[in-house]
């Protein structure tokens, strides 16, 4: 059992989620994802890592309750446990001095792009992060990025902090911000990072997306979370999550993402439990 | 003297087809003492038991037979634990038709002894009696193992060495204990209850169990070796392969790991009480013959899909599976397509799976395997409807510790090299055994793996 130190939802709907973990603080690295269960009937969960303490043996992610399991773990308060938290899974992101590296986040992404703006800036590149929401209210952690970039650029669809619209307008906001990045890099949605990925590959500008499928196991075992790389079919949880978003068969993935749709949310509505408090 | 010979085994009792078909019960349900007395009396108690030679464990087998027949189930029990630590799971999943049952001398003109369903009825017996007994531990002796996966190889490492005191640890990458006989091989063939018996009768040995840690993630073997003497990687075959043919990845199509794990895992039939969904299809198609596409098939079934075929590119008598299970399925209503290839899956706009392309093959010559090479018919292309199409075609080794153990010797397959007779590997105080070596094989193999490396680290530590 992994004990609950921390659970707030930060901004509606995303919580940050801290829990003792001291087997898998020694060898996290940004881009790794681990894999808990809320509980002894629920479902193995993958979410990725947003920040980690190793001296307290402590695990941060931010994960958005979506369906049945994700409402489970709204509900945890500090204190309680689960009964499973394993990892780090899935190889980390590529950490080198490339020189100046955008990093895009979105969603729970912008907890999981933290660690790798953080490690990008340590090993010497010039980092800029770029946060997209739909509304200012649902951007947080600018505090942590502004520590570790050079500046931070909010884009919302309201236009209430930043550029008003979505990602799309990156080449547009790359030249009004002066950037030239050798290397962008996104974690958030699916939407999110097929987007950026199609709006930079005219550019011939190098990115890189952290990808979200379906998973049970997450050490390779099931295959449930293979998706197309430049025509070969790849496994995310031991092959990735990291792939070249040029690359990406967005498509196939995206409808693979939606094959549970219906039953993500059925125990919801049978179970009787209903939101997070 | 000369004895009567009762020519046929003494049928065990089964739930019926159109019963168990509703439910994930056991099917087999066991012999009665007076059921496995009369089967245990048609042992010809040879001089020479060749079953013995053909078990990999070498079990006493003439000498259990004849506790049973004396009614000491007691003695019998002890006497299979001497050199098995599982037979409550090997009962029910050995192939004993390719084993000791396959060199029974009654067998020659009859059907031999059915010694895996005696082995069954002790194991049980043992369990209902509520007593386990436990065999004399020898003392500590102040060294520490360290086990990669709580599989059947693992478990009989686990076993061996805690009796010979060692400070024994396993560390097992999923939430439960058990390897494939918890995630692959379904309820109705081995109740999980049993193999959560059998684990917790291994730690009552004093073994040591860390369950969600990842060998290769969360810690290298490497990094293991600084804490232990020696360590034994028994992680299995868990890597699933796919047929590589147009359309693999539609919704609708799973690996056989998948599947099953989500089913006996997750407990995916329980759905929604348990939250992982298993969709249950109308029309399932499985491809492959072994116990895994037979299970598969079977799962299907009861999960309520209306049809349920196994696709398989050869004839009947190739299939690997057991022919138990085999019989099993066609009782169910499975339905069997023999000499049929799939090439391409089909589906609809959203992604999904509406039907599959295949082609009719024929024998030819035998192959590399002594099996007649399936060969297709040209022009024989048809279709079937299908929803869900399951892939039990076999199973390469996790990557996760050969890509993070320097010095490892690797095979083509990706399966780790090491020693038939004692499991060293090309690490110093690394050993492997099970179907992280040999690739998918049986439950009854990994353990004899398991029981020969237990033997060579006892014998390098002891020096």
């Amino acid at each position: 059992m992994y004990r609950v130190v921390e659970r707030r939802m930060i901004v509606p709907n995303l919580h940050e989620f801290t829990v003792e973990a001291p087997m898998v603080t020694p060898s996290v690295r940004p881009g790794n994802f681990i894999i808990l269960r809320p509980d002894e009937t629920g479902e193995r969960v993958p979410l990725s890592v947003a920040d980690w303490d190793a001296a307290a043996g402590t695990v941060t992610t931010i994960f958005m309750q979506v369906g049945a399991s994700t409402a489970k773990l709204a509900r945890l308060r500090p204190g309680s446990f689960v009964p499973t938290y394993a990892g780090p899974l899935g190889k980390e992101t590529e950490i080198a001095k490339f020189g100046t590296v955008l990093c895009v986040g979105g969603c729970y992404g912008i907890g999981s792009i933290y660690p790798v703006a953080r490690a990008l800036r340590e090993a010497g590149n010039t980092v800029y992060t770029l946060l997209e929401a739909r509304s200012r209210y649902l951007l947080y952690w600018q505090d942590k990025f502004r520590a570790v970039s050079e500046r931070v650029i909010e884009v919302t669809r309201d236009g209430t902090a930043g550029y008003k619209g979505h990602v799309s307008r990156l080449p547009e906001i790359l030249a009004l911000e002066k950037i030239n990045p050798d290397r962008v890099i996104v974690n958030g949605c699916t939407f999110q990072m097929m987007r950026t990925s199609q709006v930079t590959k005219p550019l011939g500008l190098k990115t890189i997306v952290n990808m979200n499928p379906i998973m049970i196991d997450g050490t390779g075992m099931c295959g449930v979370c293979r998706l197309t790389v430049a025509g070969k079919t790849k496994f995310a949880c031991v092959d990735g999550p990291d792939f070249d978003g040029h690359e990406v068969d967005w498509e196939e993935f995206l409808k693979r993402r939606k094959t549970y749709n219906p039953e993500e949310v059925h125990p919801l509505r049978k179970s009787g439990c209903a939101s997070h408090y | 003297m000369s004895k009567k010979i009762i020519p046929k085994k003494i049928p065990m009792p089964k739930q019926e087809p159109f019963e168990r078909i509703k439910n994930f019960e056991e099917v087999a349900l066991g012999f009665t003492p007076e059921l496995a007395r009369q089967e245990a009396a048609r042992c010809l108690s040879c001089k020479t038991p060749f079953c013995v030679a053909g078990c990999p464990v070498a079990i006493d087998i003439p000498g259990f037979i004849k506790d049973i027949l004396a009614e000491d189930f007691g003695r019998g029990v002890r006497r299979i634990k001497e050199t098995n630590a599982l037979p409550a799971v090997c009962g029910r999943v050995c192939p004993q038709e390719d084993q000791c049952e396959k060199v029974c001398v009654l067998g020659k003109k009859n059907e031999p002894v059915a010694i895996g369903r005696l082995e069954r009825f002790l194991a049980d017996w043992e369990a209902a009696s509520g007593t386990i007994e436990k065999p004399a531990l020898a003392p500590a002796n102040g060294k520490k193992v360290a086990i990669v996966g709580s599989g059947p190889a693992g478990i009989t490492v686990a076993n061996d060495l805690a009796l010979l005191g060692y400070g024994v640890t396993i560390f097992e990458a999923l939430h439960d204990a058990g390897g494939v006989l918890t995630y692959g091989i379904p309820e109705f063939r081995l109740p999980k209850a049993i193999v959560r018996r059998e684990v917790n009768y291994v730690q009552s040995l004093g073994v040591n169990l860390h369950l969600d840690y990842i060998v290769g993630k969360t810690r290298t073997v490497d990094s293991l070796l600084q804490e232990f003497d020696g360590i034994f990687i028994g992680a299995g075959a868990g890597l699933p392969w796919f047929m590589e043919i147009p359309g693999e990845n539609l919704c609708g199509v799973y690996s056989a790991n998948e599947y099953l794990t989500r089913c006996n895992l997750m407990k995916g039939f329980r759905f929604p009480a348990y939250n992982t969904p298993l969709k249950c299809a109308s029309r399932a198609m499985v491809f492959g013959g072994g116990n895994v596409a037979m299970d598969s098939a079977r799962t299907a079934l009861r999960l309520g899909a209306d049809e349920v075929h196994i696709v398989y590119r050869r004839s009947r008598t190739e299939l690997p599976a057991r022919i138990e299970e085999v019989e099993n399925a066609e009782e169910e209503g499975v339905i069997f397509d023999f000499l049929t290839l799939p090439v391409r899956l089909i589906g609809d706009e959203a992604g999904w799976l509406t039907e599959i392309e295949c082609l009719r093959m024929e024998l030819g010559e035998p192959d590399d395997s002594g099996r007649r090479r399936p060969v297709a018919i040209k022009g024989s292309e048809f279709r079937m409807k299908a929803d869900a199409v399951v892939c039990a075609i076999g199973n390469s080794p996790n990557p996760l510790i050969p890509m993070t153990t320097p010095g490892l010797t690797i095979g083509k397959k990706g399966n780790i090299v090491a020693n038939e007779e004692d499991g060293r590997t090309s690490r110093e105080r690394v050993w492997a055994g099970g179907d992280v070596v040999t690739g998918a094989a049986t439950v009854i193999s990994a353990m004899g793996a398991g029981r020969k490396a237990a033997k060579s680290i006892h014998e390098f530590l002891s020096r």
